[in-house]
């Protein structure tokens, strides 16, 4: 009994927040995407009451262009800056795994150091070296480079991101790699094996799990994308209010005060979620992150 | 090892350094420049410094406001990390050291908690706020962070590894209650997945932009992440933030990416327990 009661205690503060936090909030967002506001009186006028709409919302999310504007971009975002990022970083933790690498400390601490900044804030610099007329890059090779026009703008985000994250993946690697027994390496030298083999047939089948966990979490960033777009919106036409599917939620709910819809939005992007994270796990065949 | 093939394996890791490196190096050079040489002079090279003049105007701006930026984010980062790591100490180690019905349930209940995309909670987060009149408080940055799932994972997988059995029979046998072996012998055992799991917390919650952007209205209580994206879009109206923005990121990057580099074993260290084991 005694036990039983200090089990209770140690998880009581967890459990209780993370009804209050997690679980109530997920509950009001599903509970609000089912409610539309209806207005009444002539014209209206006479006031607005919330009442049972269904999947109204829902219908609406998805038929909204925007929105699914918003979705397709991330998804095609999330196809080409995942893979991209995730070879680098596992490219970079092999190269510094490998003997022939020189002073390994600073260039890990090097790759790692962005993820100390903010996603804001490495937005508000990249947004800098963007800038048509600040842009040290354009000035450097002499020409105006339109980082931030519709074509290139969701490749200048994916570079931000990749900078980012890039690094911190790779330490998830490299921790990977430093539990792998150095004796497997021992033997593959015996049987003849160079560098490049050890490191294509040895080290990469056994950083699986590393790769899946970066990856299960990368998918899950994409999808939840903002800080980026939102603070290169203030520097580029190309990117509107809905860029996002985050954005879309956002604007719907605090310009449009469409609180329903943005729920559904927000439920909908959990889903997605949800279903491409586990569908990325069953496809490589691992349970759990 | 052939010459080669290290000078190859050098230059590719130059390579990616410089990648790194060139926003860092840019940031450097451009918080030193007036903002009419920002436009004027070449990104790569020093231009009449005055780097000190500008970062007294950040400091200043506004009542010095930046200053009180810097608080509030001292604050929701170290009190929330703080308290977050104990909360997932305490869960983690009751789900790995003790037989209970629902232990699963629980667990797969955080499973579930790290996949939910935060920003999905933040929306519905504030209406409740707002409902209890708490939005714009405080309390609306620093209570959600609370909850980690992310930490009660690790600290259950650290505690499963790293506190024996015995010793806590031990410390039962000796009369001391539950709450006292948790406090003076578990945490101890388990400080390298405390200081990781604070360490996550604490950067995920000064990076965490959605939240303070949806609760706060008063500028007074934005964490410094808010506040610099305030100066950077409305200096299309005021052009001198412009350079206070530059100044103030100078400002906030670089503790924090120096606190990166002497803490990156950290990473390291609890990352082997989460991905190895997992």
């Amino acid at each position: 009994m005694r036990q039983k009661l200090s089990i209770a205690g140690f998880l009581a503060p967890f459990l209780v927040l993370f009804s209050a936090f997690f679980l109530l909030p997920i509950g009001y967002s599903i509970y609000r995407s089912l409610t539309v506001v209806e207005r009444t009186g002539p014209l209206g006028l006479g006031g607005a009451e919330q009442v049972f709409g269904g999947l109204t919302n829902y219908l609406w999310a998805l038929q909204e262009p925007g929105f699914l504007g918003g979705l397709g971009r991330i998804l095609l975002f999330g196809v080409v800056q995942v893979p991209v990022m995730i070879a680098g970083a596992t490219l970079l933790a092999l190269l510094l795994d490998s003997a022939s690498a020189r002073w390994k400390g600073f260039f890990r601490a090097t790759y790692f150091l962005p993820y100390g900044i903010p996603g804001v804030l490495a937005s508000i610099l990249w947004g800098f070296l963007y800038m048509p007329g600040v842009s040290p890059f354009s000035e450097l090779l002499g020409v105006e480079i339109d980082f931030l026009g519709q074509d290139n703008v969701l490749w200048s985000i994916a570079n931000i991101v990749t900078w980012s994250f890039a690094g911190y993946n790779m330490l998830v690697i490299t921790a990977q790699l430093n539990a792998i027994d150095p004796s497997l390496y021992e033997s593959a030298r015996m049987d003849g094996a160079n560098a490049w083999q050890i490191a294509w047939h040895v080290k990469l089948p056994l950083i699986r799990p590393a790769l899946v966990l970066t990856t299960v979490f990368s998918i899950i960033g994409t999808l939840q994308l903002f800080a980026e777009p939102m603070v290169l919106k203030e520097l580029s036409t190309a990117i509107d209010v809905r860029y996002t599917p985050n954005l879309s939620a956002y604007s719907e709910a605090f310009v449009n005060n469409d609180y329903g819809l943005a729920a559904a939005q927000a439920v909908l992007l959990a889903l997605t979620a949800f279903v491409l994270s586990f569908g990325f796990l069953k496809l490589v065949g691992r349970r759990g992150p | 090892m052939k010459t080669t093939t290290k000078i190859t394996v050098t230059a590719l890791l130059c390579v990616a350094a410089l990648y790194f490196l060139i926003p860092v190096y840019w940031l450097v050079i451009a918080a030193t420049k007036s903002t009419g040489d920002l436009y004027g002079s070449s990104g790569w090279w020093l231009f009449n410094p005055q780097l000190f003049e500008n970062l007294k105007q950040v400091f200043t701006y506004n009542d010095g406001i930046f200053l009180r930026w810097i608080g509030n984010t001292l604050l929701y980062a170290g009190v929330g990390a703080t308290l977050s790591t104990w909360v997932a100490a305490a869960c983690g180690y009751a789900l790995a050291k003790f037989r209970f019905r629902g232990r699963e349930t629980v667990f797969n209940l955080v499973l579930g908690g790290v996949l939910v995309p935060f920003t999905a909670l933040a929306l519905p987060l504030y209406l409740l706020f707002s409902q209890l009149g708490l939005s714009n408080t405080v309390f609306a940055v620093l209570l959600p962070c609370l909850v980690s799932p992310f930490g009660v994972y690790l600290c259950r997988i650290y505690a499963d590894a790293a506190v024996p059995d015995e010793l806590l029979e031990a410390g039962r046998l000796d009369g001391a209650g539950e709450a006292r072996i948790f406090h003076t012998v578990v945490l101890r055992m388990m400080a390298p997945a405390l200081v990781t799991t604070f360490l996550f917390e604490f950067v995920g919650i000064w990076n965490n932009y959605f939240l303070p952007l949806v609760m706060l209205s008063d500028t007074k209580l934005y964490p410094l992440t808010l506040g610099l994206s305030l100066w950077q879009s409305t200096a299309d109206r005021e052009p001198v933030l412009t350079q206070l923005t530059i100044g103030g990121a100078l400002v906030s990057v670089v503790p924090l990416m120096i606190a990166m580099v002497f803490l990156q074993r950290f990473w390291r260290g609890g990352l082997t327990e989460g991905s190895v084991k997992g």
